[in-house]
């Protein structure tokens, strides 16, 4: 903890926890209502198919049906891009994904809803509905769907390059390319080279809670709405676009919220809820199930890749090339952007050529995922570098620290970096005596990787009303994933210079807050905090007007420091003064809204042992160290579970995870028993050491800590594996039969 | 003036230079010069009087929320980048 600070750095119980660990906040499907419906969702049977017609009938005439939907319901508003706050989306795609028209684009797409007055009457009657499919062919993976005569997703579609759309009826939405310097030269100046292909498979968020969403269309005309989300505003204007109202006519009410790690930024079920509700003048409730949101939500690309290093002697790499076809499932978006601006963000390379392919499939639109793109571009770049080290002798940290990214460094696709912690997280792992604990056994192997990922700004709104009693109330719009609520209010207090218990942090509706964009990004400690520093200082500002009036003399003269207020000879502390407001001018309230700049990308790494059963193909980990640049910790105890979940994710991706699908595109493993997702009884416990590279662009150093840790474990524990048992992975997931197959392969 | 990054796909705007000098106050500005200059470009980078779906501009390293009104002083690097989001 830095002295400077008295809140910053400490460790205080989060605000939420008592409500958590007690059982009583109220989470997507807690919600309760007079006169709820329940609704129930049907989802396509086939992966690709024409919808020839859709009778309800028998559905509506079920007992205790009240409506059945489908997308000729929703208004046919035209097509226009749709801002989610990290970005737009054609509302057409919006449209399509909450209720399939004319084309069943994977299986599980949404088809149709039943609104009952029970779920088990709505579950009866859903299975009545009766739609007539024209089964088409269906492209399940990016090589396939890029194939000539693939079958195509979307008949209209072409391929753009940066603006311009091509003649090419494509399964390909986009393709781009970062060139810097002269590939040629590059690799005529390299005397080693390394050059592999990679597939990763689709994996899931694996968020404990599924999706879940009331609305109620209200007499008035607006549209209530409580759900599990990211985002209260995305929800707000995607459902307003999709029923086509203005966004002043729905208000979003967010429930606490088990898990989203970017799969729950899109909506899915908010608009087919509102829309039953209207149709039945009564609340709607939809909640997924586990096979719902494994097959009708939106999970992370799996890709191939071809990645090509080279470098001299000396251990100076000369040139990088990627070739990227990331699975964007139904509708474009498959994240290979940010894949192709990290492949090889962690290092110096003066030569580098990236071409990237956003790739539609027929497999559920595909979400954010932690630092999306990014892990798997690394599981390729770092599996590489750890080649490359062994090839020129040398040690796969100092090889990385040759080369490593630094202020001033310039990324291939163009801009310089800012003051970052490649450095000193490389410097930490190499430090760390994790590195050079004795492995103590055969078949075992250590593997190191390390990963970048951006963070973003985005916009965000804080207010602050001071109680007499001397706290304060903090309201907020910032959906609460990882304890943002205590970040964000140990942010404020620092400022005030109260007790962070002195806080009370409230996260509101879109009515009571300012426009906040989405938790996530790794924005809501470093946007949203920073709203909360400004509308503290505003506070601040205030207070010291009623201290100057209290003693008759300028603000300007006012000092104010750790809680107390003072001037030649005065002081009130902030408790005193907060009794004081009637009588000097009324309540004092801060606000602050920000759109900030200054956002500092961070940096991880991870040292990973394995052990590998030759017999079997299982690999146990045996120990786990992540390392991260957070800028400046706000509550050590949030960054280091931000690091451990992150690096657990990031071990299920590479050890077991993956949509298993059949030749129909039919995930066959859409539960949790067999989609094999680690559990504590799997794992080590995670060591993490926090690095801090402060981030001159926040007013507290803040980087942002949610998505970079996923980023290096995949490649990791490839790199463990092959030093454990001779063998270089280059498919994910490495589960027992990948392992297996590899060891025959290698004899 | 600005010194101008251009992406690989739009050097077969600019005969296949990579960096070009470009006067402008704001990023508008330099979008509409580099325009007068090699032709075709705005088109490609700008769509309805903003930047197009998932594009961004970086000035001085640094990804701007205010996209074509983005100030820009002489000696600025102007870099237009994919849009991030993140999970």
């Amino acid at each position: 903890m830095s002295t400077q600070y008295s809140v910053i750095g400490t460790r205080p119980v989060r605000h939420d926890g008592a409500d958590k660990v007690t059982g009583r906040a109220i989470y997507g499907a807690d919600f309760q209502m007079a006169g709820l419906l329940h609704g129930v969702i049907l989802r396509s049977p086939h992966a690709h198919a024409r919808i020839l017609s859709i009778d309800t009938s028998k559905a509506k005439a079920y007992p205790g049906v009240q409506a059945v939907v489908t997308a000729d319901d929703f208004p046919e508003a035209p097509d226009k891009m749709v801002d989610l706050g990290e970005g737009e989306t054609p509302l057409s795609h919006i449209r399509g994904n909450v209720l399939a028209k004319g084309k069943a684009l994977y299986r599980g797409h949404a088809v149709a809803a039943v609104a009952a007055a029970s779920l088990h009457d709505a579950e009866e009657a859903v299975k009545l509905i009766d739609v007539q499919y024209e089964v088409l062919p269906c492209a399940l993976t990016a090589p396939d769907a890029m194939k000539d005569g693939a079958p195509i997703l979307h008949e209209s579609m072409r391929t753009k390059e940066l603006g311009q759309k091509t003649d090419r009826v494509s399964n390909v939405a986009e393709h781009f390319r970062h060139v810097l310097g002269d590939i040629g030269a590059g690799f005529a100046e390299a005397e080693a080279v390394v050059e592999r292909e990679f597939n990763t498979s689709t994996v899931h968020q694996g968020y404990i809670e599924p999706h879940a969403a009331t609305a109620l269309w209200n007499n008035d005309g607006r549209v209530l709405v409580w759900c599990s989300t990211q985002g209260s505003f995305v929800v707000r204007d995607a459902t307003a676009c999709v029923l086509d109202i203005p966004v002043s006519q729905v208000k979003v009410t967010p429930t606490e919220i088990g898990g989203g790690f970017g799969g729950k930024i899109p909506v899915y079920l908010e608009p087919v809820a509102a829309i039953l509700s209207k149709q039945t003048g009564r609340p709607v409730k939809i909640v997924m199930t586990r096979r719902d949101v494994f097959e009708g939500t939106g999970p992370t690309p799996g890709c191939y890749m071809k990645v090509k290093i080279g470098a001299r002697k000396d251990g100076t790499i000369t040139a990088a090339q990627a070739y990227l076809a990331f699975e964007a499932g139904a509708y474009p978006g498959a994240m290979v952007g940010p894949a192709g601006m990290t492949v090889f963000a962690a290092y110096d390379i003066p030569n580098v050529t990236i071409d990237g392919y956003d790739v539609v499939v027929n497999k559920p639109s595909t979400a954010a995922y932690r630092a999306p793109g990014a892990p798997n571009a690394a599981f390729a770049t770092e599996t590489l570098i750890d080649e490359l080290a062994e090839k020129l002798g040398m040690d796969p940290i100092d090889f990385r620290l040759k080369n490593a990214a630094k202020e001033g460094t310039r990324r291939a696709d163009g801009p310089k970096f800012r003051k970052i912690g490649c450095v000193e997280v490389l410097q930490a792992m190499k430090a760390h005596p994790h590195y050079s604990a004795p492995l103590g056994g055969p078949n075992r192997g250590r593997g190191v990787a390390i990963g970048f990922w951006f963070n973003v700004g985005l916009q965000s709104s804080c207010t602050i009303a001071v109680n007499t009693d001397g706290h304060v109330n903090l309201v907020e719009g910032s959906t609460d994933i990882g304890g943002t609520r205590t970040s964000i209010a140990m942010q404020a207090a620092e400022v005030l210079g109260i007790p962070v218990e002195q806080v009370q942090p409230v996260v509101e509706d879109t009515d009571a807050v300012g426009y906040t964009a989405v938790t996530g990004g790794s924005r809501t400690t470093f946007a949203t905090g920073w709203a909360a520093y400004e509308a503290a200082q505003d506070v601040v500002r205030q207070m010291k007007e009623r201290a100057a009036k209290l003693w008759a003399i300028e603000p300007a003269a006012v000092q104010a420091e750790r809680g107390v207020f003072s001037s030649n000879g005065h002081s009130i502390t902030f408790k005193d003064l907060a009794t004081k407001l009637a009588t000097t001018g009324g309540p004092v309230v801060g606000r602050a809204t920000v759109n900030p700049r200054g956002v500092g990308g961070s940096f991880a790494g991870c040292i990973a042992d394995v052990e590998v059963d030759p017999e079997t193909g299982k690999t146990t980990v045996l120990r786990f160290t992540s390392v991260q640049d957070a800028g400046r910790a706000i509550h050590p105890s949030y960054v280091e579970g931000q690091m451990q979940g992150g690096s657990v994710q990031g071990i299920g991706w590479a050890l077991n995870e993956e949509y298993w699908m059949n030749p129909q595109g039919t995930m066959v493993n859409s539960s949790l028993l067999d989609y094999r997702m680690p559990t504590a009884l799997d794992l080590p416990m995670i060591e993490t050491k926090i690095v801090e590279v402060p981030n001159p662009g926040h007013p507290f150093g803040v980087r942002g800590v949610g998505e970079a840790n996923i980023v290096p474990p995949l490649a990791g524990l490839a790199n463990a594996i092959y030093h454990a048992i001779g063998v270089r992975m280059n498919r994910l997931p490495m589960n027992p039969p990948a392992i297996l197959q590899a060891l025959w392969d290698k004899k | 003036m600005a010194t101008v990054f251009i992406p690989a796909l739009l050097q077969g705007l600019t005969g296949g230079r990579s960096k070009l000098e470009v006067a402008g106050a704001t990023v508008g500005e330099v979008v509409e010069n580099l325009d007068r200059a090699w032709p075709g470009i705005a088109d490609r980078l700008v769509e309805d009087g903003r930047l197009r779906t998932n594009i961004s501009v970086a000035v001085d390293g640094e990804v701007s929320p205010m996209g074509l009104l983005e100030p820009v002083a002489a000696g600025s690097e102007v870099h237009f980048v994919a849009a991030i989001s993140g999970g």
